[in-house]
């Protein structure tokens, strides 16, 4: 056994497979997450990047398979195998889950400074003078201005929503933080800034994240090591820079010769 | 009929109206509700709700479990934001005196059942008494997160952050905690509960009251309870505790300091006189103060 072996993994997920009915969507896929690190799996729409996602992140039963997560104080343990309670507990803690519309992660018609601070509220802290003084810390760490710390998120921009999202998700100072599409729908500039300030951040944080993308660039920009998926399989898994730069697979080399240069 | 007691004769009691007008086995099935009710305080027991000859929101789910409780033997009492003469109350009495012949009162300290809209009489009450409420939306987070399943599941998992949300909310937007009536309370330590539309100022005589709270949604088909002696804590944040409202002035008919006052007009020119909003208890004052 090398040294890196002696640390355990922060997520292991070992041979999963998941179905909706009689159709399997997610084949057999097995890898390992490190503390800090970033994972991009990437795909075409309907290779089942988004069910592997919501299934790692305790969202969807799998039809086989293991997830194992490294609980602060009881190493790995399966994920499944919980109860609902330490699983939600978990999810709102040590987790965080950015969703491609930021209307299903933030509730809409409470203000920034509510949306930021609810988990907090939820973990039992119950000074509304630190929750809010926590809450405009985030704001500006997500380069929101904090005098919209009142303002209800349908009057932000998609931008700000999706930069209110990660602040509200990360306040619990999670460990790994699992993105769906996060930049889809948002113009270049400010999916630049975004992919900016989430480097910053899971940098500053030593956050691994697993995020879901179609888009090759944010992989390139973000992530350490990347997935490919195609109906269902990872067909190739590596370094980003080793598989975006000699793609082994068809699959892959087609989708990096998809990208238009402009 | 007790002396000194206001109300006109009812009407007599219907004998092709089964007693209380529910049948039998519907009021052992709410009983039964009432009883897991009492068992776990503040936890919604979904019941088979009747259609009642009048309709939802007029207090459908309080008659149905006053009507599984009453006795021949029982004395009741019906008010309607404090007071005995208001439609809702007169009818729901009227219905019950047609239906069962009970005693009817308006003396809080005489009932044995006071069904209520909004309030909680200012007399405090004694052990043996029930107290039943009428209760329009039993879900304390409805109006924050709107699915059922998941309000439920948030419940089982003691998961309460919703409801600090939306009083941060209240702080964030006018300084202070504005919800002045349906306050959310946290029975036994364990269960979040909406008290029902009464003004916070009652919150505080929920707590370790000696008497039975029972509430009944009629349209929302739940019954939930509070026992006798049962701990209720309104929310609050550590920074901004929970207060109840005061007023600057007494009440202008018995000179009550203490009381839930009403502010009635009295005039087209504005002219306004604040008054207690529980009728009992503000006559029983001007009698002997």
């Amino acid at each position: 056994m090398s040294e890196l072996d002696t640390t355990p993994p922060l997520m292991r997920v070992q041979g999963l497979s998941c179905a909706y009915g009689a159709k399997t969507v997610v084949r057999d896929i097995s890898f390992d997450l490190w503390p800090g690190e970033v994972l991009a799996i990437v795909g075409e729409s309907g290779s089942g990047k988004t069910t592997l996602l919501n299934t790692v992140a305790a969202r969807h039963m799998p039809s086989a398979g293991h997830v194992y997560f490294d609980l602060r104080d009881h190493g790995l343990q399966e994920i499944y195998a919980m109860s609902e309670a330490q699983r939600r507990m978990l999810a709102r803690t040590d987790w965080g889950f950015v969703h491609q519309h930021a209307a299903e992660g933030l509730r809409m018609n409470v203000s920034a400074g509510a949306n930021v601070s609810e988990r907090l509220m939820a973990l039992g802290q119950r000074h509304y003078g630190q929750l809010r003084a926590q809450a405009i810390d985030w704001l500006e760490r997500v380069e929101i201005n904090p005098n919209r710390i009142d303002d209800r998120p349908d009057t932000f921009s998609g931008g700000m929503r999706q930069r209110l999202q990660i602040a509200r998700n990360l306040i619990t100072q999670p460990r790994l933080v699992f993105m769906d599409e996060p930049t889809s729908g948002l113009d270049v500039s400010v999916q630049a800034k975004l992919l900016d300030m989430m480097r910053t951040l899971t940098r500053q944080m030593n956050l691994a994240a697993i995020i879901v993308t179609h888009d090759l660039a944010v992989a390139r920009l973000l992530a350490q090591r990347m997935m490919v998926m195609q109906n269902g399989q990872a067909v190739e898994t590596g370094l980003t820079d080793q598989v975006l730069d000699d793609p082994q697979h068809p699959y892959t080399q087609l989708l990096v010769s998809s990208v238009l240069q402009p | 009929m007790s002396q000194n007691n206001p109300i006109e004769s009812g009407p007599a009691r219907d004998p092709h109206i089964n007693f209380a007008y529910l049948d039998e086995r519907t009021k052992r099935m709410i009983r039964r509700a009432i009883l897991k009710a009492v068992a776990i305080p503040g936890y919604q027991v979904p019941f088979g709700s009747r259609e009642m000859p009048l309709p939802y929101g007029w207090g459908t789910g309080g008659i149905q479990v006053t009507a599984s409780i009453i006795g021949s033997t029982d004395v009741l009492k019906v008010i309607d934001q404090g007071s005995d003469d208001t439609v809702n109350a007169v009818n729901i009495r009227r219905f019950f005196q047609r239906t069962t012949g009970v005693e009817v009162t308006t003396d809080t300290t005489l009932a044995s059942i006071i069904q209520t809209r909004h309030r909680i009489p200012e007399t405090p009450l004694r052990e043996g008494q029930v107290l039943v409420y009428q209760v329009p939306v039993p879900e304390p987070m409805q109006h924050l997160e709107p699915r059922e399943q998941e309000t439920r599941q948030l419940h089982a998992l003691q998961e309460y952050g919703l409801m600090h949300v939306n009083l941060f909310e209240d702080l964030s937007h006018y300084g202070h905690i504005s919800s002045t009536y349906d306050y959310p309370v946290l029975v036994n330590g364990r269960y979040i509960m909406s008290p029902s539309p009464i003004p916070k100022f009652d919150n505080p005589k929920m707590h370790l009251n000696p008497a039975l709270q029972l509430f009944g949604a009629g349209r929302e088909k739940r019954i939930y309870a509070v026992p006798p002696y049962t701990t209720v804590e309104s929310l609050g944040f550590d920074d901004h505790p929970f207060e109840i409202q005061r007023w600057e002035s007494a009440c202008e008919l018995c000179g009550s300091k203490e009381s839930f006052l009403d502010e009635v007009l009295m005039d087209d020119q504005g002219k306004k006189m604040f008054v207690c909003s529980d009728s009992d208890y503000c006559s029983k004052r001007q009698v002997a103060p």
